[in-house]
């Protein structure tokens, strides 16, 4: 089971934008370079390919040079634990990769916040990313009723995608109240004003509404209908789908298990993209959300520092500061209001994984005292889903992380388990 | 390469186009639940990339699977929580 | 002695709010006397999150047979009280011998509960295989304790802690103790709380409040599966555990494994001397793990979800310290359960509360008070 031969000078942890880019500037240098990502494929959720096919033709060209690039892609593969400095075990749905690694650079990107209301675990009720990803994956869409919900640039992109797989996108209920200042705006990014004038034509005949938001949903076993409320107004929509998020909350659980540390919830880089510890660099949405054009800027630096090209990083700086201003904008705008806080029933289950109820949960003062007596965030999510959800609903701070980062086989915990399962058969 | 892929899902053949997902595959098959929850209740996928932990199948013999992280393969057999 | 009539705030302040604690706090309340629990962070959250949650009676001396026993049957009789997520099941026990040499010590098992009146069954390897089809081929056979149980610790304790709440008890949590005194207790924030008897329920941490007492920290590992149900049916240990836990110098690791309630599995067992850093260590989890899977092949299938450590409060004895702290009045001990805190909880209760009422024990208490291992001074 061991690849003796997996060791590389840089290792990527995460082949979305930032990773690509990353490693495309690290393998400037001529190093050895890999990325690691537990997806099937590169290009990370936003340029997640429709089956074999990229996503749009920008994330096409980014692949394109990655694959003639000497860089490795490991495909399907957990980063879980790091054995000893310099070490990385990874699980395939074959078995298990060790990876040695020079220096590391996380791109571990960042995932949707989702919030529970009444019905928000009914089939039929997912992510607005996450039923992209399924359409994305061949989820057919001909002819479905959906109201895309919940708050963040995500919601206008996915339900254009969802338009095109001839969907029938019958609403998008944004919570927040502020785009109109949002697009005012854009004027000083002309990239993004191309990229909302290109969406809006391609949202033309769809409802879209702000201030205004799902309050639960209903149905026996599968999604029905949900109800939606604007203002004082509450009605019903039947619908075949939801898809519902929360914007984005960055996916710090890797870097804070290598021992980097936090700052408000996202990963602390210095200007080099370098973490606390020595060798380690991130880039991307796990050092705050800032969208695609942020972490390919933030993913080339820290390729490039990780590989001491530091020229090269420099050049950069100008123009991540501009995009951070433009994220700073984007996380503004996208605010969640309080009365989500009030969504979730006494009833209402908060920890997917473990069944717990919002009352059971709400009676704790902290994380610790609801995980140790209730198993709230103690399922194989390890807290990811509630997590972020309890962090705005009760202020919860989320806890340290521990091996296995994903649960991973019994087994690939055991470092010569290869010749004991051969010694069974 | 060919352009559809076989399974079984809870025993019925079903076919996909290749590269599709299992979770894909199970949502197609119409079975009513990808898993039960703790409490009984039917879940489906929420994330779609790996993190939630709801579309877990067994496949070919092994429980608690993402099936949004796995590729079809042909003669693959998915099991759902009915 | 006799609980002294003092004008103090609480006649009893319990230090930690373990498991060991929160009994101690529900027979002090149940017994009439007004209690203080203080705990620093969360009910359970010690070393009682970090265990197993399995109560079993043991054989290692006729004083630890004595205080499992007493206190199993303490658990069976609030055990159809105990609510769900207490998660109490009598699953048995199956000490599993995987040699002839083991198949001894199963028959001298035998015997040794028989005669003092635990049902007990030998079983032959077929009728091993068939009660955990899981355990690999090749195994002699093995002792069925079916008495035996599990719980989820950290909501028994909790569980405990509400039915002393009931009938009056206080619980000061989130708040450190910084120093114990035959007055009392004294908090971070220098504040005291007084009390005519104060009780070190600490566990592994109670020699920074009572210095002198001879506890140790024992590091174990532990992992949680998914759900399984039906892949374990009963708790599973190795005879080999005898010798490996009995070792006092060396780390060991022993096939230990459990069914939850849940259908989850839980596997252990490692245990180590003079280390104070709780993290966990990929080569101890290893050897672990190893072992575990050289009993049962398939474990390494299921899907781990979650590793953690803690600390066993050991003694040299491995007998816990319940009773009056040497050198001290006022100052109690009821400490150094090492791995049989969940399972001796109850019966430390009864048998530290017996001491302050001046009340007969169902045991003789004399092997557990802490005075047997302290000849030496201890600064007070």
């Amino acid at each position: 089971m061991n690849n003796p031969g997996d060791t590389y000078d840089v290792l990527v942890i995460g082949g979305g934008p930032a990773g690509l880019a990353a490693a495309l500037s690290a393998q400037q240098s001529g190093l050895r370079v890999a990325i690691v990502d537990d997806n099937p494929g590169l290009g990370g959720q936003i340029w997640r390919g429709d089956q074999h096919k990229p996503g749009t033709p920008e994330a096409a060209q980014w692949l394109r040079r990655v694959a003639t690039a000497q860089v490795k892609f490991i495909s399907g593969a957990y980063v879980y634990e790091q054995p000893e400095p310099g070490l990385l075990l990874a699980e395939t749905f074959e078995g298990r990769r060790e990876l040695g690694y020079q220096k590391l650079i996380l791109a571990t990107g960042a995932r949707e916040r989702f919030l529970p209301f009444p019905g928000w675990t009914l089939p039929g009720v997912a992510g607005a990313g996450g039923l992209q990803a399924l359409v994305k994956s061949g989820l057919p869409m001909a002819g479905k009723k959906i109201v895309v919900a919940g708050t963040g640039p995500l919601l206008l992109a996915v339900a254009a995608y969802l338009q095109k797989q001839s969907a029938n996108v019958l609403l998008i209920a944004e919570q927040a109240s502020q785009l109109l200042s949002f697009g005012l705006s854009l004027w000083r990014w002309p990239s993004k004003i191309f990229q909302a004038i290109q969406l809006k034509r391609e949202l033309a005949g769809i409802r879209h509404l702000t201030n205004c938001w799902v309050e639960s949903a209903h149905g026996d076993n599968r999604l029905q209908r949900i109800t939606l409320r604007h203002g004082q107004k509450t009605w019903d929509v039947a619908c075949d789908y939801l898809a519902c998020g929360f914007h984005l909350v960055p996916n710090v659980e890797v870097a804070v298990f290598f021992g980097c540390e936090l700052q408000e919830g996202v990963v602390q880089v210095d200007e080099l993209q370098a973490t606390t510890v020595p060798g380690i660099y991130c880039a991307g949405e796990a050092t705050g959300i800032g969208g695609l054009e942020l972490s390919l800027v933030e993913g080339q630096i820290a390729g490039f520092a990780a590989t001491n090209q530091v020229q090269q990083a420099r050049a950069l700086f100008a123009e991540r500061d501009k995009l951070q201003q433009f994220a700073n904008l984007l996380n503004r705008t996208f605010a969640l209001r309080d009365e989500l806080k009030r969504l979730p029933q006494p009833d209402t289950i908060v920890c997917r994984c473990e069944d717990v109820s919002f009352a059971r949960a709400e009676k704790y003062p902290e994380w610790r005292a609801a995980k140790l007596h209730t198993r709230c965030g103690m399922g194989p999510c390890q807290g990811r889903i509630c997590g972020p959800a309890l962090e705005f609903l009760l202020h919860w701070q989320p806890e340290s992380v521990r091996p296995p980062v994903f649960p991973v086989k019994v087994g690939n915990l055991i470092r010569d388990a290869g010749s004991l399962i051969e010694q069974e058969q | 390469m060919p352009d559809t892929v076989m399974l079984t899902i809870n025993g019925h053949p079903v076919i996909v186009p290749d590269g599709s997902s299992v979770a894909t595959a199970v949502a197609i098959s119409g079975a009513m639940a990808f898993r039960r929850s703790v409490h009984g209740e039917p879940r489906a996928p929420l994330c779609g990339m790996g993190i939630c932990f709801e579309c877990r199948v067994t496949i070919n013999g092994q429980s608690h699977t993402r099936s949004c992280q796995i590729v079809c393969q042909n003669g693959m057999d998915v099991q759902t929580d009915e | 002695m006799t609980l002294p009539m003092t004008s103090k705030a609480f006649d009893l302040a319990i230090v930690g709010g373990g498991i060991v604690g929160a009994a101690c706090a529900w027979e002090a309340a149940r017994s009439g006397l007004s209690v203080v629990v203080i705990e620093r962070s969360v009910i359970g959250g010690g070393a009682t999150a970090a265990g197993m949650g399995h109560i079993v009676v043991m054989d290692d001396s006729e004083a630890q047979f004595a205080l499992t026993r007493y206190s199993q049957q303490l658990w069976q009789e609030i055990a159809s009280d105990l609510p769900d997520d207490v998660e109490y099941e009598e699953c048995g026990t199956i000490w599993v011998a995987a040699d002839e040499e083991e198949m001894i010590e199963v028959q001298r098992k035998e015997v040794f509960y028989q005669e003092r009146g635990v049902a007990v069954e030998i079983l032959d390897a077929a009728a091993l295989r068939q009660s955990e089809p899981n355990l690999r081929s090749g195994l002699r056979g093995g002792l069925l304790v079916p008495g035996d149980s599990v719980v989820y610790p950290p909501c028994a304790a909790r569980y405990f802690l509400e039915q002393a709440q009931s009938l009056g008890a206080q619980l000061r949590s989130g708040v450190a103790v910084v120093a114990l005194s035959n007055d009392g207790v004294k908090l971070s924030d220098n504040s005291l709380i007084s009390a005519g008897i104060t009780v070190n329920a600490t566990g592994s941490w109670s020699p920074l409040l009572t210095p002198g007492i001879d506890v140790q920290k024992r590091k174990g590992h532990l992992l949680i599966t998914d759900r399984y149900p039906g892949f374990v049916r009963h708790q599973l240990v190795e005879l080999g555990y005898l010798k490996s836990a009995h070792s006092i110098s060396s780390d060991s690791v022993a096939f230990n494994v459990q069914p939850r309630k849940t259908g989850q599995v839980l596997i252990g067992s490692s245990r180590q001397y003079g280390v104070g850093d709780p993290k966990i260590e990929a080569a101890m989890l290893s050897r672990m793990l190893s072992r575990a899977a050289e009993y049962m092949p398939g474990i390494t299938q299921l899907s781990a979800i979650r590793t953690w450590t803690g600390f066993r409060a050991a003694t040299p004895d491995k007998l816990p310290l319940v009773g009056q702290c040497p050198g001290y009045d006022r100052l109690y001990l009821a400490t150094g359960h090492e791995g049989l805190g969940i399972t001796t909880s109850t019966g430390t209760a009864k048998l530290l509360i017996d001491q302050l009422l001046n009340r007969s024990s169902a045991i003789p208490i004399a092997p557990y008070l802490p005075s047997r291992v302290h000849q030496e001074a201890i600064h007070a």
